[in-house]
């Protein structure tokens, strides 16, 4: 017999009752809720039951949801079954104040730098993970970047150079000794054409295609 | 080769008659068993066509780059034969691709070791000033690390834009004076990035 | 000799009887950026630690700000030898979200242009392998062919390398027919030049020393790291998101899904070759299919999603529904419904997966990719344990690690 969505929701809430909430299908693909204690027990019942056999971690990420107090951290797990070919989605809330999860580094170890990321990202802590630690970011950073509350640009970075898009004065750092005044605001004084010896003056600039 | 490769579809025949291109003699003095000119200008057309690049590709434009150095484009026509990996032996930094805010230390590392005289390219938006990604992670272009000669746009740049680059490396070189490494505005322009 | 130490040594690397080599992050050309801490003791690898992030991007985060259409550039800086596969990824997943059903026209010309993308994958992957091995002249020739599928992008979206290619629901332009003579040209030349490819390394004394036994996984473990893709098929599993799930009309057509047995570089190799034989087979199938429309089905070339794919200019300038629709479109205020899916394609590395979240704002709530470089380098410090230093470069690039789709 294949394995379609409604046996393995039968068998789910057959081994947890009614632990498992929010079963749905959107586009087709199982999709329930679990409590943030029993995502090992979960996974580690769909990986061992010999029906559903769940081996195969496809995908470990966390969306931040800033508007449900208590619940604002889901880490979402894809899991597939190659031989009959299904996929399954399930999701585990906790809070942001608290973001501890168990780690499925045990079960799988593709799980392992999954978390490092998501981690990474969001701040969630995996309880019994061998070595949480940011993977793509700056070891220094000290916030998560992907939580909502820090939108994309950040205004007071000062490494864009403002300047250039007319927006004040450009900074001592990138000052080259050349050009005081954005090109946004009057007209900027380069140095006197064909100065010989100074940066950006035309002398170090030919502006006609010298034969090789 | 057996089989000549050519995918135009309507190939043109190439006027391949005068296809090497010798170099220019700088202007000079001539004589009887002798020439003379600027140092600088033998020493810039020296220099210029035979300079070795550094290759420092993160993403999509080291791909390009990889087009360049192949045989369609081929960089080695313009002497730089010799792609090698090592800073201590090459003139040209070609920077492509996006270089991340973690990834600055190491540029900046590599910059350093090269020895003088030594000039940077910077190919690609992402390498001239951060390219479509405005974001935390990423250096919003390679100028605020090291001082850059040449900046190439493109997202990636096409093969012949990353020559054209290339080509104005060379000119910046042929003409570059032999006491500009030595010089207080160099000195200043290094100091200004924070380099001894 | 005096007795006072004149070098401060660090702690404890008197007793050490390993050597740490650090590889990386800046490599030859090749590969791109990321980090291997070797400990090595003598030629053998003790362990392996590594290090991404180099070239860490931020897609996810830049996607929040994007709508559905403006992320296909995003995509394309995934895996950058291979970008129209993950443009195509993207559209299916939106079309996917909005319901969208493309016609088979539609499905067959994506087909060709995925495979097309696949081939040059593969070959970037293949002669690399034979670079990191000492054989330069496999990269310089088949870079050729590599220009000529460049050339068939360029007709078909006027770009070469970050295609941008095709639209939520289709291409924004039909082929022409110097597109379809280009790739004529291709399918007529490149078989051969694909076996003299091959002969050049596969029965090649020096590279089977050199790759076989470099790097074994079994399937076991490769199926626990998450392996995807030719890695996983060379290790001995025919997982293939084409066959098993297939998106695009793949079910209408017949290729073979070539696996290895160890999982080693020469597996690798021997499955990346045989997957390029596969994609022109699919190539020429998928061509002939796309002659055989007559009509009007023959100048179909988008669905009919009119929120999300522009009209036609002459249309905005005399009707007035497409005039809105052009509109909200440029103006991105078409809004997305909410739900949330997951679509995988079959990338040159594996399966590329898009989990979308949208909560019918204009931008998407959440979109992570599923990067299938990312999840299966972990395995790396596995593979090369107890290997010579030089396999580590071997195996290093015969897993096709593309650091923009690592890091995204």
């Amino acid at each position: 017999m294949a394995l379609t969505n409604e046996t393995i929701k039968d068998r789910l809430t057959a081994k947890f009752g009614d632990q498992l909430t929010h079963f749905e299908e959107p586009y087709g693909l199982l999709t329930f809720e679990a409590p943030s204690e029993l995502n090992l027990k979960v996974m580690q019942f769909l990986f061992d039951d010999e029906e559903l056999r769940f081996q195969f971690l496809t995908d470990l990420t966390a969306v931040h949801y800033p508007n449900q107090p208590g619940r604002e951290l889901a880490v979402v797990y894809h899991l597939h079954n190659l031989t009959d070919n299904i996929r399954l989605r399930f999701k585990v809330f906790t809070s942001s104040a608290q973001p501890d999860i168990f780690t499925a580094t045990q079960l799988y170890s593709s799980a392992n730098w999954m978390e490092r990321e998501t981690y990474d990202f969001f701040g969630i802590h995996f309880v019994g993970h061998p070595n949480l630690k940011r993977i793509l970011n700056v070891d220094e950073m000290e916030y998560f970047p992907l939580r909502k509350e820090f939108p994309l640009e950040d205004q007071t970075r000062i490494d864009k150079d403002d300047a250039m898009f007319g927006r004040g004065p450009l900074p001592a750092a990138a000052n080259k000794g050349a050009v005081e005044t954005p090109m946004a605001a009057d007209q900027p004084t380069f140095p006197a054409h064909g100065t010989p010896g100074v940066e950006g003056s035309k002398q170090d600039w030919p502006t006609n295609t010298t034969k090789l | 080769m057996a089989r000549p490769v050519r995918f135009n579809i309507h190939p043109i025949e190439a006027d391949s008659k005068d296809n090497i291109s010798l170099a220019n003699m700088p202007e000079g003095y001539t004589g009887e068993g002798f020439f003379a000119t600027k140092l600088s200008s033998v020493v810039g057309l020296a220099r210029k066509n035979s300079l070795w690049p550094l290759p420092f590709a993160t993403s999509c434009c080291g791909i390009e780059f990889m087009a360049v150095m192949a045989s369609h484009y081929d960089l080695a026509r313009f002497g730089a034969e010799r792609l090698a990996f090592s800073p201590r032996q090459c003139d040209l930094l070609m920077v492509m691709g996006t270089i991340a805010k973690k990834m600055g230390p190491i540029l900046k590392q590599v910059y350093l070791q090269m020895a003088e005289p030594r000039w940077v390219i910077a190919v690609g938006a992402c390498a001239s000033s951060g390219g479509i990604f405005d974001t935390y992670s990423v250096l919003q272009g390679i100028d605020q690390v090291i001082p850059v000669d040449v900046y190439v746009p493109g997202c990636p740049p096409r093969p012949e834009a990353i020559l054209d680059g290339f080509m104005k490396i060379q000119e910046l070189v042929g003409q570059e004076s032999v006491r500009r490494r030595g010089s207080e505005q160099y000195k200043a322009l290094l100091n200004s990035y924070g380099i001894q | 000799m005096s007795t006072e130490q004149h070098i401060k040594l660090p702690e404890g690397s008197i007793e050490k009887t390993t050597t740490t080599l650090n590889l990386g992050p800046t490599h030859p050309a090749t590969h791109g950026v990321f980090q291997n801490i070797l400990e090595l003791d003598g030629e053998r690898i003790v362990s392996a630690e590594q290090t991404v992030g180099y070239i860490h991007r931020a897609f996810e985060k830049l996607a929040e700000r994007r709508p559905l259409y403006q992320i296909t550039t995003l995509t394309d800086r995934l895996n950058y030898c291979s970008s129209p596969i993950n443009n195509m990824g993207w559209h299916m997943t939106c079309e996917k979200l909005l319901g969208v059903k493309t016609p088979k026209r539609v499905d067959y010309l994506r087909i060709i242009i995925m495979e097309l993308a696949r081939i040059s994958d593969h070959l970037i992957c293949n002669s690399v392998v034979g670079v990191d091995s000492g054989a330069f002249t496999g990269f310089l020739y088949v870079m050729q062919y590599r220009e000529l599928i460049y050339e068939i992008y360029e007709e078909v979206c006027g770009s070469r390398l970050t295609t941008n290619m095709g639209r939520i629901g289709g291409f924004e332009r039909d082929f022409t027919n110097t597109a379809f003579e280009k790739l004529e040209k291709f399918m007529a030349e490149y078989p051969a030049v694909l076996k003299e490819f091959e002969s050049l390394f596969t029965r090649n004394r020096i590279f089977m020393d050199r790759t076989i036994g470099a790097g074994p996984i079994s399937p076991e473990r490769a199926l626990n790291y998450g392996f995807t893709g030719p890695n996983l098929r060379a290790a001995g599993v025919d997982y293939d998101v084409r066959a098993h799930q297939p998106y695009s009309s793949y079910e209408d057509f017949e290729f073979d899904i070539p696996v290895g047995s160890t999982g080693d570089c020469y597996d690798r190799f021997l499955v990346r070759e045989g997957e390029m034989w596969q994609s022109l087979r699919i190539i020429e199938q998928a061509y002939k299919k796309v002659q055989e429309f007559k009509g009007a089905e023959a100048t179909v070339f988008h669905a009919d999603v009119p929120a999300y794919y522009l009209p036609e200019k002459k249309d905005v300038y005399t009707k007035m529904e497409a005039l809105i629709w052009h509109f909200k479109i440029i103006m991105g205020e078409t809004e997305i419904p909410p739900g949330e899916v997951y679509h995988a394609v079959e990338g040159g590395n594996g399966e590329l997966g898009f989990y979308l979240i949208s909560d019918g704002g204009r931008t998407p709530y959440r979109l992570h990719f599923r990067r299938p470089c990312f999840i299966y380098y972990q395995a790396y410090s596995e593979m090369t344990k107890g290997a010579m230093l030089s396999d580590a470069v071997i195996v290093m690039s015969s897993l096709n690690l593309i650091a923009g789709e690592m890091d995204a």
